[in-house]
């Protein structure tokens, strides 16, 4: 029967499915519970952080200032055609600050550091180590799972900060350096436009979320996957394509909820 | 040892320069540092109608802005909008016969609360009413009284 084919099919997937979400909710509830175990021993967290932050540094720095200048090129010319160049800044720090920032922030992490967990994960579960941890009844979760996640929830938001300061300070120094803008119409229209609370905060809860959302896809993809090679290869793919269409998805929600009204 | 030192030592630089980052959005980029939330002091405006004025909407005396609108309400009882606006605790001066005008900057700018000073002795103070106000131009309502005059003065 190819109609009661297609349907078992359909359903098959549809459970498949079902159950991944499953294993991923109670993965995050095991990582979160492991966090008053990982309190007394913040040197794990440290790592972490130093994994997952301080070495993306660079590229979050290089691309933000980037970001910014080509911001800055590019909304010269437009606001150009209008005598509004002097809002500049506000189109600069606005986009970068609101939508810039924490995605872009997010997807190069999810690329950069992501990829980096789930592939680490991934082959720890292929040459058994999560076993061996749990032979020594040491909690795999706790041990490695946890400070991973966390040491990903603290980096992103102050990463998304970075690179927000140094698209401003990129579009800053195209508009007004090179571009010839007033730079006290440039700084002032900017503060005069942006909000601390409505602006500022809102990136940072956008940017922590995707912080949560980019640690737990890569977590779960690593502690899931097959243990073979193609498999780790596979949910590597997967960590980076899940987590870059969450930010995307996410972003679009959150955007709609913060600033429409 | 060595290596767990560096690592610590760069991860506390990493979250300083985050920390710092985020110290500039909020000072140099966002408008924590003109006029914060709950400073100065709060003075009432009733208006008949307040156009499309906005809250933080600048609120400024000869042109020199002065604090900002804070809220906007409605009193169901008189019809009239009820507008909350905060001033700085530098000015402090304002006199309690002050006239508040909604103006619109530029031909389609936004609007603002612009206040005219009277010549009282006694000055405004914390959540006291400003008695003398002057509603929105509605462009439409401009243009009716516009063409209804014309037409008064053709047939007379």
């Amino acid at each position: 029967m190819v109609v009661t084919d297609a349907l078992a099919r359909l359903g098959r997937a549809g459970l498949t499915a079902l159950a991944g979400v499953g294993r991923a909710h109670t993965l995050l509830a095991a990582i979160i519970v492991g966090l008053p175990a990982l309190l007394p021993r913040p040197r794990l967290l440290i790592a972490q952080i130093f994994n997952i932050g301080v070495l993306s540094v660079l590229i979050i720095a290089v691309s933000g200032l980037f970001v910014g200048m080509v911001l800055g090129l590019q909304g010269y010319y437009v606001l150009n055609q209008f005598g509004a160049e002097e809002s500049l800044g506000v189109m600069v720090a606005a986009s970068l600050v609101r939508e810039l920032g924490p995605v872009v922030t997010a997807l190069l992490v999810a690329g950069r550091a992501g990829s980096a967990l789930t592939a680490e994960i991934g082959l720890m579960k292929a040459t058994e180590q999560l076993s061996a941890l749990e032979m020594m009844a040491v909690d795999p979760v706790r041990r490695v799972l946890t400070p991973r996640f966390f040491g990903g929830c603290i980096a992103m938001p102050l990463l998304a900060a970075m690179f927000s300061m140094l698209g401003v300070l990129g579009g800053w120094f195209v508009g007004v350096g090179l571009l010839g803008v007033d730079d006290g119409a440039f700084w002032s229209q900017m503060q005069s436009k942006l909000d601390f609370r409505e602006d500022v905060i809102n990136g940072v809860i956008k940017s922590l979320v995707f912080g949560v959302v980019v640690s737990w896809i890569a977590l779960f993809q690593g502690y899931d996957a097959t243990p073979t090679a193609a498999g780790v290869s596979q949910a590597t793919t997967r960590s980076v394509v899940h987590a870059a269409l969450a930010v995307l998805g996410l972003d679009f929600i959150l955007t709609a909820l913060m600033f429409g009204e | 040892m060595g290596t767990t030192r560096t690592t610590e030592i760069l991860v506390g630089a990493f979250m300083a320069a985050g920390f710092l980052a985020l110290f500039f959005l909020a000072m140099r980029v966002s408008n924590l540092s003109a006029a914060g939330d709950g400073d100065g002091y709060a003075l009432i405006a009733r208006f008949d109608n307040i156009g499309s004025l906005k809250v933080r909407a600048p609120v400024s005396m000869a042109g020199v802005r002065l604090g900002r609108v804070e809220s906007i309400a409605f009193d169901e009882a008189a019809y009239q909008a009820v507008v909350t606006l905060r001033i700085d605790a530098a000015y402090d001066q304002l006199p309690t016969d002050t006239f508040a005008n909604i103006y619109t900057a530029g031909l389609l700018g936004e609007q603002y609360v612009s206040l005219d000073p009277g010549g009282s002795p006694d000055y405004l103070g914390d959540g006291d009413q400003i008695e003398h106000t002057q509603s929105a131009l509605v462009l439409e309502r401009m243009i009716g009284q516009f063409l209804f005059n014309q037409a008064q003065e053709d047939s007379e």
